[in-house]
């Protein structure tokens, strides 16, 4: 197909932030659950909580594997500084991740106590740590992080821990905690949904805690971060969105209106990653103490060939891909009833 | 150690953990498709049984494939970042192909593969076991053309100098249908499906072995075997072409493959042996002229040593290392050949399941293809050094500028101690569910599954 007419680094620009606002939305919930995992106490009740992501959390990990492999392929330059600069941060996501992973898958194999004990601990503390590193990883990049000028890191492992990376860390967490206290409603009854609604509450609370702060502390410390929205006040809409949908959450909920408020808990999330993209734009990755050394949609592209079929690419298999995400949570819709196949 | 070492340790010992999974799921893959194939197709509830129990297997192996095979795709950044600014526009290209072709379509339909037993009717579950399958194979596809992309590279063109230099598509479909791609991936999915059929073949001669499940395990190992024999076969043609290929495109992989130094016409075949790399020569028994006719289809083409392929220490990989390799690797590729031909011999009289050495022999063959699989990936990837991409980038200018030699080691030593971990809960799970068998309840399908087809029942 021809694009040349079209502004590619831009297209996979926003590709890109789909990609990944898609796998927060999905794996969103599956990391939330894994969060909420250890205020379970009774084994059935973790078993229909891992349950409800049982069939679709492997998908919605893969929403992360393919924004990964198009990073690559459309922005090498920004994969591979983000990658090798914060080596040690992405090993321990790895990790985390696979534990998270085997644990959903091993830990109904066995009755003994101490195994499902260290699973549980397993899937908890992959999902809490993967939510965390996603937080600082994304905090790092609109923070700034020293680059050379061949965009090399020159920074450190634990320079990259800095305290608004954290806050970020500790916000993510709070936003998926919410939205996959929301998810486990729509997917249980009962008692434990009673239970869940006190617990939707509380996050919400949480995230609200974390979002104000971590709004503050960008407009005082991180300028650029609203310098667009500042320069264009009706883009100031997508921040009043974001905390329209959030009220909405709570009310949903009390009208018993579980997939709204999830839906709500989505617009949300696309509003955030929205507005980062905003004031990211046209930048992948900011650089700091030397500004133009910052990585961008030019400088760390692929050549406009490579763009152009990779948005082919995109253009066959996006549609395809969406089709089938919706028949499996269709097949798989309804409350969690346990059987022989469960987890 | 220097970051480059230890970067090739960790990409060794994450790729190879790694690799021992997918190859199961995609052999699986196919045996599962047949069960269920077969099961829609003669309404017989035994292959019902089968799918149900061999699904499970699948489960496992997929979970560990999906757990080890994300480290693999930020590997390349973290590790080979270098590398990656060199090749992304390429290299990228086919792993986000992989990502949205595959790995979708495979971990979507899995979910009904391995949940929707009783919420999807038969046929639907028996297209969903397809598309795994499917996806399974496509992402063969992608990594094995991207891989090929870095033996035989094609369909682009070198832009900018020096340390800015690299590498950008300036023909998608010449890129994918690299010179070798199509030989290799063919060679990597016949290992695959050899991996899944003596998997099955194993287990089922090792419960007629502790006299077991009989019923089961007989129609199990007759449709492994089946697909084994075929698999091992076809392995032979596709390792010949493959042969071939290198022959052609990477003449100093094969010689390093054979330990040839001196081109030579009418060039030996060495059985096996030991390559003396300080005298440059070979020491073991040889076929004469056998070298030539794989290599070209003539006793007295010429097959270009080392000597001339690569004149300098520095252009060329460690010969013995290779040559041990590649000999493991067709020798396990002959005793499969040998193990599934007689064994099916054996069934097609009416004899096997009382030779007890022979199912001892089979309950082992799990281990042939695994091994092979392996060090047939080693003499590839050990074959092409010291390039990353084939003469254009080396392996040591491919590593990542910025990472320090202690992490590395802090790296390797956490997933050695991850990996050990999960490899042996992998084979207690694994032994858990041999031990326990398939399901009697499995024999009478119930609810959806339980409505009969028309025209079968």
């Amino acid at each position: 197909m021809n694009f040349s007419s079209l502004d590619l680094n831009s297209i996979w620009f926003v590709l890109i932030g789909v990609l990944f606002t898609g796998y927060a939305m999905l794996d969103g919930f599956d990391l939330g659950i894994g969060a909420l995992h250890l205020f379970t106490k009774r084994d059935e009740e973790r078993r229909i909580l891992l349950n409800a992501i049982g069939p679709v959390w492997d998908g919605n990990e893969v929403w992360l594997v393919t924004g990964g492999g198009a990073l690559f392929a459309a922005f090498p330059n920004v994969y591979a500084t983000v990658f090798s600069g914060f080596y040690f941060a992405f090993v321990l996501l790895l990790v985390a991740l696979i534990f998270r992973a085997v644990a959903i898958e091993f830990r109904s194999k066995q009755p003994m106590h101490w195994w499902r004990r260290m699973w549980d601990v397993g899937f908890s503390t992959g999902s809490v740590l993967s939510s965390v590193l996603i937080g600082v990883a994304m905090g790092n990049i609109a923070w700034g992080i020293p680059l050379d000028g061949r965009g090399e890191f020159t920074g450190t492992f634990w320079a990259l821990l800095g305290p608004y990376p954290l806050l970020l860390g500790v916000t993510t967490v709070a936003l998926f905690m919410m939205h996959g206290a929301i998810y486990a409603l729509i997917k249980t009854e009962g008692e434990l949904r009673d239970r869940l609604k006190g617990w939707i509450n509380n996050t919400i609370v949480f995230f609200i805690i974390c979002y104000a702060v971590t709004t503050m502390a960008t407009l005082l410390y991180v300028p650029h971060m609203a310098a667009r929205v500042r320069a264009n006040p009706w883009l100031f809409s997508i921040a009043v969105l974001n905390m329209l949908a959030i009220a909405n959450i709570p009310r949903e909920i009390h009208r018993g209106r579980d997939h709204r408020a999830f839906i709500s808990s989505c617009v949300a999330m696309i509003a955030l990653m929205g507005l980062f993209g905003l004031e990211m734009y046209p930048n992948l990755v900011l650089s700091k103490p030397v500004p133009e050394n910052s990585l961008n949609i030019h400088n760390a592209a692929s050549s406009q060939k490579t763009l152009g079929i990779m948005l082919t690419i995109a253009l066959i298999g996006v549609p395809v891909v969406l089709a089938y995400t919706v028949s499996i949570y269709w097949i798989f819709r309804g409350k969690v009833k346990l059987d022989r196949m469960s987890y | 150690m220097d970051v480059l070492t230890l970067s090739r340790i960790q990409f060794t010992l994450t790729i190879s953990f790694h690799y021992i999974y997918p190859p199961l799921s995609i052999g699986l893959g196919i045996m599962l498709v047949l069960m269920e194939g077969l099961w829609l197709k003669t309404g017989n509830s035994i292959y019902h049984q089968m799918a149900r129990y061999w699904t499970k297997v699948f489960a496992l192996t997929f979970a560990m494939g999906v757990a080890t095979g994300i480290v693999m795709e930020f590997e390349f950044g973290t590790n080979w970042a270098t590398y990656s600014r060199y090749v992304g526009d390429v290299f990228g290209s086919a792993l986000a192909a992989e990502g949205i072709f595959a790995f979708f379509l495979e971990s979507g339909f899995l979910a009904v593969l391995l949940f929707g037993w009783e919420k999807v009717g038969r046929k639907m579950h028996f297209f969903a076991t397809c598309m795994v399958c499917l996806g399974a194979h496509f992402s063969a596809i992608w990594i094995v053309v991207a891989n090929s992309w870095m033996q035989t590279p094609a369909g682009f063109h070198i832009v900018g100098e020096g340390l800015n230099a690299r590498a950008e598509i300036t023909d998608f479909w010449a890129m994918v249908l690299s010179p070798s791609s199509m030989d290799r991936l063919f060679h990597t999915l016949c290992g695959a499906w050899q991996a899944g059929a003596f998997l099955v073949v194993s287990v089922s001669a090792w419960y007629l072995l502790k006299d077991k499940h009989k019923d089961f395990a007989r129609n199990s190992l007759r449709l492994g075997l089946f697909v084994g024999l075929i698999a091992s076969l076809l392995q032979l043609v596709s390792g010949h072409k493959s042969a071939q290929g290198v022959a052609k495109n990477q003449p100093v992989k094969l010689a390093a493959f054979e330990g040839l130094y001196e081109t030579t016409g009418h060039a030996p075949l060495t059985m096996f042996g030991w390559v003396d790399q300080k005298n440059e020569r070979v020491v073991g028994p040889q076929i004469p002229g056998m070298l030539s006719f794989l290599a070209h289809s003539d006793v007295n083409a010429p097959v270009k040593g080392l000597r001339e392929a690569a004149p300098t220490e520095k252009d060329r990989p460690p010969i013995n290392v290779t040559f041990q390799l590649f000999h493991l690797m067709v020798g396990i590729g002959f005793g499969m050949i040998a193990i599934s031909s007689v064994g099916f011999l054996y069934f097609w009289r009416g004899s096997l399941f009382e030779k007890r050495w022979m199912l001892w022999l089979l309950v082992l063959s799990v281990l042939g293809p695994q091994i092979a699989n392996q060090a047939g990936w080693f003499a590839a990837e050990v074959g092409r050094q010291p390039w990353i991409v084939q003469g254009l980038l080396r392996t040591s200018a491919g590593v990542s500028a910025v990472i320090r030699a202690n992490t590395v080691l802090s790296a390797i030593i956490l997933f050695t101690s991850v990996y050990v971990l999960l490899f042996a809960v992998f084979v207690y799970l694994l032994n858990h569910k041999i031990q326990h068998g398939p399901e009697e309840a499995d024999l009478i399908p119930a609810g959806k599954l339980a409505l009969p087809l028309k025209g079968a029942s």
